[in-house]
């Protein structure tokens, strides 16, 4: 189904960090971005369509707009907004957006860190654009920092700030599909695996939550009004946004899910683990039985490696690519 | 990140160094009565009760120079010396083993367990001293009220502290590569089989359920391994059945430890950048790391017995050897504590920089008379 590419290798190893991986498609100049995370340094590294040209740059987690620091970074992401995109980095300190590049820093926010250290880690996490130029990134108190972005420029303002959540935020996403009639634009988890569903506006609405069954939910993705969800205990669930009636329940790894991604267009589903594996599945809604379904496509062993970053690299899911803790290199598939 | 990482990454590999500690003094022949002296002043310094709340403090996780410091203290707080080179691969030996204990984990929260099955073999090693076992029950007592009740997604936010700490390190250790569990290239061999962790279940199964929570359908697929169902939870009491092997001494059969220096150049670029960056924060480290030790009983060796020397390897000759063929970007850089001029207005910290530097250079002097007198003793064998 799936075969391995030439690999391409980044400056320093993935460090152990949920979505581990971030990647922009620029179809209109035959490159693609990729990120990956190591302690306080971002490796950003563009190859080009044929696979023969790659460019690497590195930036590191900063204090304020110029300080640079050995704060980690826990966290990197594309946000591709409707006339923009911004390349969003949330670390110990705080968040930082660049242009997409990496080249400019258009935007700090500091966190609030208490003057003596306390036993409960400060750190932002969770990153997702949402409908009509927000920015949505987590924190480890639980809080939602909602941002709203101008097309252009450095203007861009906290907007709302949404505490639905006591526990820290593990993962963000906004709906993946492009259709309108879906009214769910966002989903947010922590680490006691509750799932917040909203809708995005000037005020963010609350319109579901899903109470956790009893593991951390580190992974979440939003497609077509399913809420995917990937669990410490190596499960997968697909819940409905709205009404929260869970659809289909996958023992889908033997170690706690990592990273999750959608390839919009078709629908495949691809989830990464401490377990070594890859697993891409499809998903599907059956519109007269109501239900949707998922099921499982191919696998991929990623030998003697804990999986922390996975993502299609483009929207019909015909390519992924993966990164692994002490790993310098990003592992490319493509299907055959 | 986690603030609670120092206390397990500092017991975990205490543990570690004692298991290696024990085996090289069985395996020199080293009287009884003097090894037994060794473990009991390094426990006892390890699990004194200042040093203990200074590493309980909420904190974020020392470097690894500072940490390796605070090691090399702990390894020459008794009558035992080891030169640079067995002090070295000592090191390599616990850092490796505690991050294949790590990655290894089945769950974050086993992490906990790991390190009851440390607390427990130490306590096996003083079972004779019981106020020594009464500091390290108190610590023991502290980790389960600290630790056992965190929630699983802090207890992973700990094991990703732990893991940047030990990113890219790749020492390969020979007790592990014959044992299968390191590959040639350093690193560790993941298991696609065996029980899942509590709480999981075995991958395969896929259930489909309509909008009034019935299940429709369920459908297989191969889950790519051979995996068991999970072991029975292990304890997490003061005593208990810990269940996990991981934590427990690999040594005991008495085999020669080898470390390998070659093979690990591919990732000495990132290596060789940490630690040769300047350290704007070293000299807060220091104090930071003073502070530590200001509870610390060193004892001096100028005591009833003369010091001897612990070699980590076969012979003499291998050590030296080890020293000169050690790559520049492996060396741990050890800070030497000095009394600065500018000293924290702080009284207790400036007091214990004059103890740190008496002590200092009494072991410095320590060090040579103990060579002379085991060269004596050899001499008179």
């Amino acid at each position: 189904m799936y075969r391995k590419e030439k690999s391409i290798q980044i400056k320093s190893s993935a460090s152990a960090l949920y979505s581990n991986l971030s990647v922009l498609p620029i179809p209109e100049k035959s490159l693609t971005y990729f990120t990956v995370v190591h302690g306080n340094v971002l490796n950003m590294v563009s190859a080009s369509g044929d696979g023969l040209n790659f460019s690497h740059r590195q930036l590191q987690s900063k204090e304020g707009s110029i300080t640079a620091s050995s704060s980690l970074i826990m966290q990197a992401s594309w946000c591709v907004l409707p006339s923009r995109v911004l390349l969003v980095l949330t670390s110990q300190k705080g968040i930082q957006m660049y242009e997409s590049d990496g080249s400019i820093m258009v935007y700090w926010h500091a966190l609030d860190i208490p003057e003596t250290p306390s036993a409960q880690a400060v750190f932002a996490r969770g990153i997702a654009a949402a409908r009509g130029n927000f920015i949505c990134v987590g924190t480890s108190s639980g809080s939602l920092l909602v941002f709203d972005v101008p097309s252009k420029g450095t203007n861009i303002t906290l907007s709302e700030v949404l505490e639905e959540h006591r526990e820290p935020i593990t993962d963000i996403a906004s709906e993946v599909s492009s259709n309108k009639e879906y009214i769910a634009d966002l989903v947010s988890t922590d680490d006691s695996g509750l799932l917040c569903v909203w809708k995005a506006g000037e005020d963010f609405k609350l319109l579901n939550k899903i109470p956790a069954y009893g593991c951390t939910c580190s992974s979440v993705m939003l497609w077509t009004g399913i809420v995917v969800a990937g669990y410490s205990s190596g499960q997968i669930r697909l819940y409905d946004a709205l009404s929260g009636v869970m659809y289909a329940e996958v023992n889908a790894h033997a170690r706690w899910i990592y990273a999750l991604d959608i390839a919009s267009d078709s629908g495949k589903l691809l989830s990464g683990a401490e377990d070594s594996l890859v697993r891409i599945w499809k998903l599907s809604k059956s519109t007269e039985t109501n239900t949707a379904e998922i099921e499982h496509l191919h696998t991929e062993c990623v030998t003697d490696i804990q999986i922390c970053g996975a993502k299609f690299c483009d929207g019909e899911g015909s390519a992924f690519a993966v990164t692994g803790y002490d790993l310098s290199e990003i592992i490319r598939y493509t299907q055959i | 990140m986690s603030m609670r990482t120092l206390p397990l990454l500092f017991i975990n590999l205490g543990g570690e160094m004692l298991y290696i500690l024990d085996q090289r003094l069985r395996a020199q022949n080293i009287p009884g009565d003097k090894a037994k002296k060794v473990m009991n002043d390094i426990i006892t310094t390890m699990f004194n009760k200042k040093f203990m709340e200074e590493l309980f403090k909420p904190q974020e996780l020392y470097s690894k120079k500072a940490l390796r410091t605070v090691f090399d203290r702990l390894a020459h707080a008794s009558i035992m010396r080891l030169n640079q080179a067995s002090m070295d691969k000592l090191y390599d030996l616990m850092t490796m083993a505690f991050k294949y204990q790590v990655l290894l984990c089945p769950r974050p929260k086993d992490i906990l367990l790991v390190s009851f099955n440390h607390m427990d073999a130490i306590k096996e090693f003083i079972r004779d001293s019981p106020s020594i076992l009464n500091q390290v029950d108190e610590t023991f007592r502290q980790l389960i009220e600290i630790y056992s009740c965190l929630p699983a997604g802090e207890f992973q936010l700990i094991r990703q502290t732990l893991l940047i700490f030990f990113q890219d390190m790749h020492i390969r250790v020979s007790i592990f590569l014959k044992d299968k569990v390191q590959n040639s290239n350093g690193r560790f061999v993941l298991p696609t089989s065996g029980p899942v962790p509590c709480g999981t279940e075995i991958p395969g199964l896929i259930r489909i359920f309509n909008c009034n929570g019935e299940e429709l359908k369920r459908t297989e697929f191969p889950s790519g391994g051979h995996y068991t169902s999970s072991l029975r939870e292990g304890s997490f009491d003061l005593y208990g059945d810990r269940v996990i092997k991981l934590g427990t001494n690999m040594y005991s059969v008495s085999r020669p430890v080898e470390t390998h220096m070659s093979g690990t150049s591919k990732n000495s670029a990132s290596h060789t950048k940490e630690n040769a960056s300047p350290n704007p924060l070293a000299k807060e480290e220091l104090n930071l790391l003073a502070r530590l030790l200001g509870g610390l009983d060193i004892k001096k060796p100028v005591d009833v017995d003369p010091g001897f020397r612990v070699n980590l390897f076969a012979t003499d000759e291998e050590e030296q050897e080890a020293a000169v063929l050690r790559p520049p970007e492996l060396s741990y850089q050890v800070i030497n504590i000095q009394a600065t001029q500018d000293q924290q207005t702080n009284d207790m910290l400036a007091r214990i920089m004059g103890e740190f530097k008496e002590d200092g250079q009494a072991s410095q002097s320590m060090l040579s008379k103990g060579d002379d007198l085991l060269a004596m003793m050899d001499g008179l064998e």
